[in-house]
Order: structure tokens, then C-alpha cells, then sequence
């Protein structure tokens, strides 16, 4: 009997979802490449198919630990793609007129200008939702249609190919044997979860996305918590966009970061955070971007036909998503036993903060019309 | 209540901001309208609407195109389309009112053109079409196609590959990783088809495709899927990239896995854009199959004869080249795009 209470404690820990979804695709990969787990020295870094996924998810990863954060304060952000494209156009673009592109100096102010751009879209994504009072669908729409036109202008329509050897290492470059995005994408996950989780702002966030009218009056000042919110996020989608012009060395105003903000919000999803707000977890996020570019690069590898990509990835989505509601857990495997269990118990697999208990539609409506 | 509110709100939003966009970009399209009109008399006008400006072969087609008509000394009516056929139907119609000469046009999809040509043809107004061709019951509602024909770039792209592994000296089997373009677009499934055809008529036994997939003609996109390829099947030795652009991508992923790009992995692709050029005169990619979008001075060539009343071709292929890697130093400097 030791071991059935454990394993639950085990399933219900809100990443075992994700983790054991992950563990699946990567499995699923070893009859196809043999050596899938292998990781060996090739030119004196690391390179393996473990390797490739995080080298190639570290965007995604942050633009959806940005992501994350929004979604929390029940908001979205649809300019991300867009923020990833103005980013890494300004950048390449501003590297490009350097008569030395390898001079460390022109490379970090082009750098610095592509991120204060970004920066700026947040900040106005930030000024719409919380001073205007726009929903966040509609404001960050702006940015999504504009800012891929904006891109554009900057590159002229063309494609801007860049040849500077510091600008490579950020996004295509290896530093101590591994990628030297992942060391990018570690300091900006621990960051955000030693500010979210160590401080009380990752509460105050819960609480805004919880009710924001309820945080005001007692004294959070709600509006503040949701412009930095947006701002991060478009952080987040800047570094992500300077990574990827730095893969490949090239900044395309049309296809850098399409449609990335829809797998970020999957990413967040597939994590285990609520699209209602008021709960988020990064650890989940992290895992949930891992398991989308696995899931990409399985499709490369198994040999999926390519007119049926899309369709094998979007039947993958949802038994994802099936496997994680509790509701279709309980009437699949559990019966009438776990039915009242897990049925009635949405907090379980959420991150057990105190802003738990407001994440629950009925509490948020009742709490407004009192 | 509240939240089916909220997602009225929200719904009528997102129409309201794509209406608003919608008119942002038909604004854009009539303000370019008039770029390079002027003068009068006898001049030919011609109405040519554009696509749009979804890449760097566009660019340099729309490019040419109004070059050309300024060289030839032509009244251009341009519009860009932002790859929607409404727009393009109603640029189209305004010719039509306008009166212009001849009408030329990319047409953004293949079906649905009926009507607006029937327009033009009773306003006796000939079309032509460029780059890319439509289906119509109809024959003579256009008088004549000029463009590349995809089908053929894929022969070619094949023909060019045997040079490749004469050249190289290659023996034994040969396992080629094929990069797609966008999945359904016309140029993706003709090079594949026109590739395959040769391969099956003339190397059945020795060529095989190990594995294709699509890398949407972009470089992250040729770059990643290389990646996964070169995992998944070590043994490749052969790469043929519908695009420059995704062969450049993979280029990166084959230098990661510690090989050489056109010596471990032979490298066929199309297009001949100005940095495929680069990579080819460092000997990074072996071949590049030109599809040239700078048919403008064909098109005003066309666009007299038609004007005049002169018989045409049906089909008018663009002059286009195939370079490999002794002729790509000498073709760099003059790559226009």
C-alpha cells in the first residue's frame, strides 16, 4: 500500500502531465534514430539530438516563459511574432552598416537598439490593455498585424544577411561545449522564477489575473503589475527574435517568428497554466515548449508525409491536451471511483499558491458583483 | 454573462481591426498606384498588379518590372495585391475603368479570375500573365503567360545533379534529403514533381530519396529540418533545397554536424538569389538552378507586341541560366538580388 499513495502524490504534481508527455516523444524517436540519446564532441562542442531540440526551442521557451506572465494576469499576447520579427530586422539591419561587423561594441548597441524596440511595443501593448482598457486580444492584434510591416520596412523586404562572429554566438554559437542560447534561456527562467517565487510578485501577478478590480482596492496597484507584465513578455519575444536572426545570420521581416505566438500559448497551456489567469507555472511553460519542438522535430525525423504534418501535429495537441483534463482522465481510466475525485478538483494540478482559490470562475464572478 | 460579454466585445474587435487593416493595405495599394505615371499622348499604359511583397524574389521582380517600364518609356499603373485576390480584382477592375492598354498580373491564386478577365476582354483589353499561371475554362481570356516553369526547374535541378556527382566523382548509392517549400504552394510541388520524374526515368536504381520535408522556403526552417535529417539518417549525401534560402539554413546544420557542405553532402538548389551565389563561389553549395524574376524587360517586349496586335506565344519562358561553381564568381558581381 506505500507505494499507490506516492504515485499519486506523483500524478498529481503538476508537471507530471507535461514531463510524462515529453518522456513519450522522446521515446518515440529511438526506433527511427537509433542514437537519438547520444550526444557527442563534434569541433569542440556538444552535438546530438537533445542538443538540437533545446538549441532550436530556446525562442520558443522564451517567448512563452514572457507568455507565461500575461496569461496570468488573464491578458494575451498576440504581438510576439511581430516583436520577434522588429527585433532581430533592426538589429541585422543595424549591424549590416557596420564597416566592421565583428567589433563587439556595434554588435551590443545593435543589440541594445533591437531590445529598446521591443521594450516599446510592450510598453504600448501595456499602455492599451491597462490604461485604455482595450482587451488584450484586440491591443497586442495591432502590434501582430503592424509590427510584421514595420519589420519589413526596416529590411527593405529583403532578406538582410548579417557575417558577424560575436552577433552568431547568442542564438547559433556555443560557449563551454553547449549552445550558448541555453546559458540565455537559463538566466532568464531563473530570474523570472526567483522574482516570481522568491519575492511577492509572482502573488501580486496571480492576484491582478484573479481579479483585478479586487487587487486594486486592496491596495495592488493592478495597472502597474499588467504594463510590466507586457513589457517583460515583449522582453522575452525581443531576446527570442535577436536568437533567431542569430541562427541563422539573418534577419526575414516575412517568416522570422510566424506564428510563434501560438505555439507559445500552447507551450503555456500544455504547462498547465490556466488561460483565465490567476495561476502560472514556468517550470510547466519550459516543459511545454520543450514538448512542441520535440514534437516538431519527431515529425522531421519519423518521416510524417509533408501534406500531413499539421494533421498529425494537431492530433498529437489534443491527445496532449485530453490526457491533461482531469474531467477525461476520470471518465476514461478512473470510473465512477476517481470520477468525484479529480472531476470536482480543478486545484489539484495547479501550483497550490493562495491565488488558486480565485482562479475559479464562479469565485471571480461572484466577487464582482458584490 | 460576463465572459460571453467579454468575448462579444472581443469578437467584434478582431473584426473591426481587420476591416481596419484591410483598409490600411488598400490605401497603400492606391497610393502606389500612381508611382510612375506622367506624361500622355500615344504612350502605352500598362496596369500590372503585383502579388505582393512576400519576399526577396518579389522584391526584385517588382523591381524589374518598373524599371523596365521606365526604360521602355511605358505609363505603369502598379499595385500591390498584399497576396489577397480581392485587392487584386479590384485593382484589375480599375483598370478596366481607366482604360489602360494592356493589363499584366501575378495572380495571388489560381482559380476565380473569370469574371474580372470576361470584364476586360469586352472593354478589349488584353492580359497577361506573369510568373504565375490560372485555370480558366476559357482560353482566350488571356492572350499570353510568361514566367518560369517550376516543372522544369525541377528537371533541370535533376540534370544539374548528375553533373554534381560526375564532377565530384562520386560512386555508389545516392541518398538525397530534399527540402520542400510552403506545402501546397505551386513552386514546391513542381520541383519535386519535375526532380522525381528524371530521378525515376534515368536513375532508378542509384538515386533515392531518403527523406523530404518541408522547410516553408525559409532559412530557420531549412536549418532545423537539416538538423533533424542529418540525426535521423547520417548516411545523406545529397541535398536538393527547392529554395537558396533553406539549402543557406542547412548549410549551418551541416557545419554543426561537423561536415562539409558540398563535399560531404553535395548541395543542388533553385532560385540563384545573390547570397546562394556567395555560398556557391565558397564552394558551400554546388549548383544552383536559376528561376529569374526579372522578366521585366521580356514583359515590355511582350507587352508592345501584344499592343500592337502582333501574334504572341502562349508561353513565354523567362530567361533563366544554371550556374555551378566555376561560373558563380563570375555571375556574383552582376546578381541583382
Amino acid at each position: 500500500m506505500t507505494t499507490t499513495p506516492r504515485w499519486r502524490t506523483l500524478t498529481r504534481h503538476h508537471l507530471f502531465w507535461p514531463v510524462a508527455v515529453l518522456v513519450v516523444l522522446l521515446l518515440v524517436n529511438v526506433p527511427f534514430t537509433p542514437d537519438f540519446f547520444s550526444i557527442k564532441m563534434t569541433d569542440g562542442h556538444l552535438y546530438g539530438s537533445l542538443v538540437s531540440i533545446v538549441l532550436f526551442g530556446s525562442p520558443l521557451i522564451l517567448v512563452a516563459v514572457g507568455m507565461t506572465l500575461v496569461i496570468a494576469t488573464g491578458g494575451i499576447d498576440l504581438s510576439v511574432g511581430a516583436v520577434v520579427a522588429i527585433t532581430g530586422a533592426l538589429t541585422c539591419s543595424y549591424i549590416s552598416d557596420q564597416a566592421d561587423q565583428d567589433a563587439l561594441s556595434g554588435v551590443l548597441l545593435a543589440m541594445g537598439i533591437g531590445l529598446v524596440a521591443a521594450v516599446v511595443c510592450g510598453l504600448w501593448n501595456g499602455f492599451l490593455v491597462a490604461r485604455m482598457g482595450i482587451q488584450p486580444i484586440i491591443a497586442t492584434l495591432i502590434i501582430m498585424v503592424a509590427g510584421r510591416g514595420v519589420a519589413q520596412l526596416i529590411t527593405d523586404g529583403q532578406i538582410i544577411t548579417v557575417n558577424s562572429e560575436p552577433y552568431k554566438l547568442i542564438g547559433g554559437g556555443y560557449w563551454l561545449t553547449l549552445p550558448f542560447s541555453i546559458f540565455v534561456v537559463a538566466a532568464v527562467v531563473a530570474v523570472t522564477v526567483a522574482l516570481t517565487r522568491r519575492t511577492a510578485l509572482g502573488l501580486l501577478v496571480e492576484s491582478v489575473g484573479g481579479n483585478a478590480e479586487a487587487s486594486r482596492l486592496v491596495g495592488i496597484r493592478s495597472r502597474r503589475i499588467k504594463i510590466m507584465v507586457y513589457v517583460f513578455c515583449a522582453l522575452c519575444a525581443g531576446i527570442a527574435g535577436l536568437m533567431i536572426s542569430s541562427n541563422t545570420s539573418a534577419a526575414d521581416g516575412n517568416n522570422a517568428g510566424l506564428w510563434i505566438e501560438l505555439d507559445a500559448i500552447l507551450a503555456v497551456v500544455i504547462g498547465g497554466t490556466s488561460l483565465l489567469g490567476g495561476r502560472f507555472s514556468i517550470g510547466g511553460t519550459v516543459v511545454g515548449a520543450l514538448v512542441i519542438q520535440t514534437l516538431t522535430t519527431t515529425i522531421y525525423t519519423i518521416g510524417v508525409p509533408t501534406q500531413t504534418n499539421l494533421v498529425f501535429k494537431a492530433a498529437v495537441v489534443i491527445i496532449v491536451c485530453l490526457m491533461q483534463s482531469p474531467k477525461f482522465r476520470a471518465k476514461v481510466f478512473g470510473g465512477g471511483r476517481l470520477g468525484g475525485r479529480f472531476g470536482g478538483k480543478r486545484g489539484d494540478r495547479s501550483t497550490a499558491t493562495p491565488a488558486d482559490t480565485a482562479a475559479t470562475p464562479e469565485t471571480v464572478r461572484t466577487m464582482e458583483v458584490s | 454573462m460576463l465572459s460571453r460579454r467579454n468575448f462579444l466585445t472581443a469578437a467584434v474587435g478582431v473584426a473591426a481591426a481587420g476591416g481596419l487593416a484591410a483598409c490600411a493595405k488598400e490605401d497603400d495599394s492606391s497610393s502606389g498606384s500612381d508611382s510612375s505615371s506622367g506624361g500622355g499622348g500615344k504612350k502605352i499604359t500598362l496596369g500590372f498588379a503585383q502579388v505582393g511583397s512576400e519576399s526577396g524574389w518579389r522584391t526584385a521582380n517588382t523591381k524589374s518590372v518598373k524599371e523596365a517600364a521606365k526604360d521602355a518609356g511605358y505609363t505603369l499603373k502598379f499595385s500591390d495585391a498584399q497576396q489577397k485576390q480581392e485587392n487584386q480584382i479590384s485593382a484589375i477592375r480599375s483598370y478596366i475603368a481607366q482604360k489602360v492598354n494592356v493589363i499584366a498580373f501575378s495572380p495571388v491564386v489560381v482559380t476565380g479570375w473569370d469574371a474580372v478577365l470576361k470584364e476586360a476582354k469586352t472593354a478589349k483589353i488584353p492580359v497577361i500573365l506573369t510568373d504565375r499561371s490560372i485555370e480558366t475554362s476559357d482560353d482566350s481570356l488571356y492572350v499570353s503567360f510568361i514566367g518560369s516553369d517550376f516543372i522544369d526547374e525541377g528537371r533541370r535541378a535533376a540534370k544539374m545533379l548528375e553533373k554534381v556527382l560526375e564532377k565530384a566523382g562520386h560512386k555508389g548509392a545516392v541518398k538525397i534529403a530534399q527540402l520542400e517549400g510552403t506545402t501546397g504552394a505551386a513552386p514546391a510541388i513542381e520541383r519535386a514533381k519535375g526532380f522525381k520524374e528524371i530521378m525515376d526515368a534515368e536513375h532508378k536504381d542509384d538515386w533515392k530519396v531518403v527523406v523530404s520535408q518541408t522547410g516553408d522556403f525559409t532559412r530557420a526552417g531549412g536549418k532545423q529540418v537539416m538538423a533533424a535529417f542529418l540525426q535521423s539518417n547520417p548516411d545523406i549525401n545529397v541535398l536538393y533545397a527547392h529554395n537558396d534560402d533553406m539549402a543557406l539554413g542547412a548549410i549551418q546544420s551541416i557545419e554543426a554536424a561537423g561536415k562539409k557542405p558540398g563535399k560531404d553532402i553535395l548541395i543542388v538548389s533553385v532560385d540563384g538569389v545573390k547570397d546562394g551565389f556567395v555560398a556557391m563561389s565558397e564552394g558551400k553549395i554546388n549548383g544552383i538552378v536559376e528561376c529569374n524574376p526579372l522578366l521585366g524587360p521580356q514583359l515590355m517586349e511582350l507587352v508592345k507586341k501584344v499592343n500592337d496586335g502582333e501574334t504572341v506565344e502562349r508561353r513565354i519562358k523567362t530567361k533563366e541560366g544554371d550556374f555551378l561553381q566555376e561560373q558563380a564568381k563570375e555571375a556574383l558581381p552582376t546578381r541583382k538580388y
